[in-house]
């Protein structure tokens, strides 16, 4: 399944290697990754394919929010559906 | 891929102005469950609630967390009950407690179709089934009521209409200690629809498929932000920046609706495209309309920009799902909506403004709080007021209005949550009461014989 991984928040160092490594553990491929500065703020957008995680969608999304938590930043994982539909005619 | 700003500002919209679906409602038709007796019925239509709706809030709960939007509220709506217990409306109150029961159970917030549909006419069992309401109401938590007294195509039941005046104060003072609670349960209707997601006017038509799932999209805030980028743009400009955010808020609606009905193996039903406010800050309707330019909510030009606000909301969301319905628009609820508490709090916006706007937007007289002694009358003639809009005009118009029991104007009235609070509003004070006794049918409009 197509998910977006967005990663949000004031600290960089570090971040794409520990959210990398952490979706690598449960077997979570990085089809795609890009990262923009907004103001203070810096944010990561991944694009993952969850069809072979070790985990079922609700727990790698809860597993990455405690990680952001844990590295001082904001993670999500949403399912690529709500962005197509929003943005996509 | 896509790009940063299409997914920052999807997750700008969740986390910083209130974008939600409002409620995942699903319409369950109860007409299997007559029975021979008020018992009998009341255990079928337990069962069948509790087993079709068994799944509704982990689905829903679900889909939030996959999706990253949040589901607000998960909700009920069923066959109008005076229908189920046509052959002993007196026992009527049973089914009501059993669907309240369920309701609790199942973990739902509201459960809708305590209802009556005598547009036309009331027949005797409608007669006693209206009577149960206000005790119904006040022994009941999540149940809610609702009354068709009008419509363009039948003109409007004033006989049903006199007697909503009384229903609506006895159910205020049968919830007198919690300032007429039960009068935010119980809504009166013009042009009804069957297949509305929000509460308390939601009820499952007829008409409708065994079991369907209807999906309330919400995001007032999301319009507020998205016009205060653009303080210059004319109305035309305007209302294409409410069109482009109606068109987004309503496509995630269409998909959440679509992946629960497919979930709960249920009949995907209709978006409603409506911009439902709460009291929380920046998730105000009234604060969009002050956007456009209004120094508040009630002055003059709200109707004008509520006109705007309501048709751009209606052209961007119809393009973004394949079935809207509902009622599909913007909600003016006073208690619900902190730009309306602060206006009417400060006497800014009056009864006749919001009479006039409900001409132009999508429902009526909404979760407004007017004085405990109010005439029963007055109240009707409110009542009748909303349906001549509605008939004429051929929209729904609703009358939701709550008689505080011992309180009068100045006074606050508090209901928590999402119903919010009000400051009570003055009504006129010539009497109708002779105009509202007369009864009879207010035949239908001319233009509604289209055949």
């Amino acid at each position: 399944m197509r998910a977006v991984v967005t990663v949000t928040g004031s600290d960089r160092r570090g971040v794409v290697a520990k959210v990398s490594n952490f979706l690598f553990e449960r077997n979570v491929n990085i089809e795609d990754i890009s990262q923009t500065i907004l103001g203070d703020q810096f944010a990561m957008i991944m694009m993952v394919d969850t069809s072979e995680s070790k985990i079922e969608f609700s727990a790698l999304a809860e597993e990455l929010e405690a990680k952001g938590k844990e590295i001082g930043m904001t993670v999500r994982l949403q399912h690529a559906a709500i962005f197509d539909a929003m943005h996509n005619v | 891929m896509f790009n940063h700003t299409d997914v920052l500002e999807t997750i700008e919209m969740v986390e910083k102005e209130h974008l939600d679906i409002r409620t995942v409602t699903m319409g369950i038709s109860l007409l299997s469950c007559i029975r021979g007796s008020g018992k009998e019925t009341a255990d079928a239509v337990y069962d069948r609630v509790m087993k079709k709706a068994q799944n509704l809030v982990k689905t829903a709960d679900g889909l939030s967390r996959e999706y990253g939007i949040p589901i607000v509220n998960k909700r009920v709506s069923v066959t109008p009950v005076s229908l189920i217990t046509a052959a002993f409306p007196e026992k009527s109150a049973l089914v009501g407690k059993a669907l309240d029961r369920a309701a609790g159970e199942l973990g739902i917030d509201f459960l809708g179709g305590y209802s009556a549909l005598v547009h036309k006419g009331t027949a005797d069992y409608e007669e006693i089934f209206l009577k149960t309401i206000p005790e119904v109401l006040a022994q009941t938590e999540r149940l809610c009521s609702s009354v068709n007294v009008g419509s363009s195509r039948s003109g409007i039941n004033m006989d049903a209409v006199a007697e909503m005046g009384g229903i609506i104060k006895r159910a205020a003072e049968l919830t007198g200690e919690k300032d007429g609670l039960g009068c935010a349960k119980l809504v009166v209707f013009c042009n009804a629809v069957e297949d509305n997601p929000f509460m308390a006017g939601a009820f499952h038509g007829v008409g409708e498929a065994d079991t369907v799932i209807n999906v309330g999209v919400s995001g007032p805030g999301v319009v507020q932000h998205a016009l205060k980028f653009a303080p210059e743009a004319n109305l035309t400009e305007a209302a294409e920046i409410i069109k482009r955010t109606a068109f987004k808020i309503t496509r995630a609606g269409q998909l959440i609706a679509k992946e629960a009905a497919s979930r709960l193996n249920t009949r995907f039903g209709i978006v409603d495209l409506s911009l439902a406010p709460t009291p929380a800050r920046g998730d105000s309707v009234a604060h969009i309309l002050q956007e456009l330019g209004l120094e508040v909510v009630g002055c003059h030009g709200t109707t004008a920009a509520l006109a705007m606000l309501n048709d751009a909301v209606k052209k961007g969301g119809v393009m973004a799902s394949s079935q809207v319905g509902g009622l599909s628009g913007a909600f003016i609820p006073v208690s619900e909506d902190i730009g309306m508490i602060e206006s009417a709090t400060a006497g800014k916006i009056t009864l006749d403004k919001l009479e006039a706007m409900t001409c132009v937007c999508s429902v009526g007289l909404d979760m407004i709080a007017i004085p405990g002694d109010t005439p029963d009358t007055t109240i009707s003639a409110m009542i009748a007021d909303e349906a001549a809009i509605g008939m004429i005009n051929n929209k729904t118009t609703a009358v939701r209005v709550i008689p505080a029991p011992g309180k009068k104007v100045g006074d606050e009235v508090s209901f928590g949550g999402l119903l919010g609070r009000a400051p009570v509003m003055p009504v006129h004070g010539g009497d109708s009461g002779k105009f509202i006794r007369r009864g009879g049918l207010i035949p239908a409009p001319i233009h509604s014989f289209k055949n």
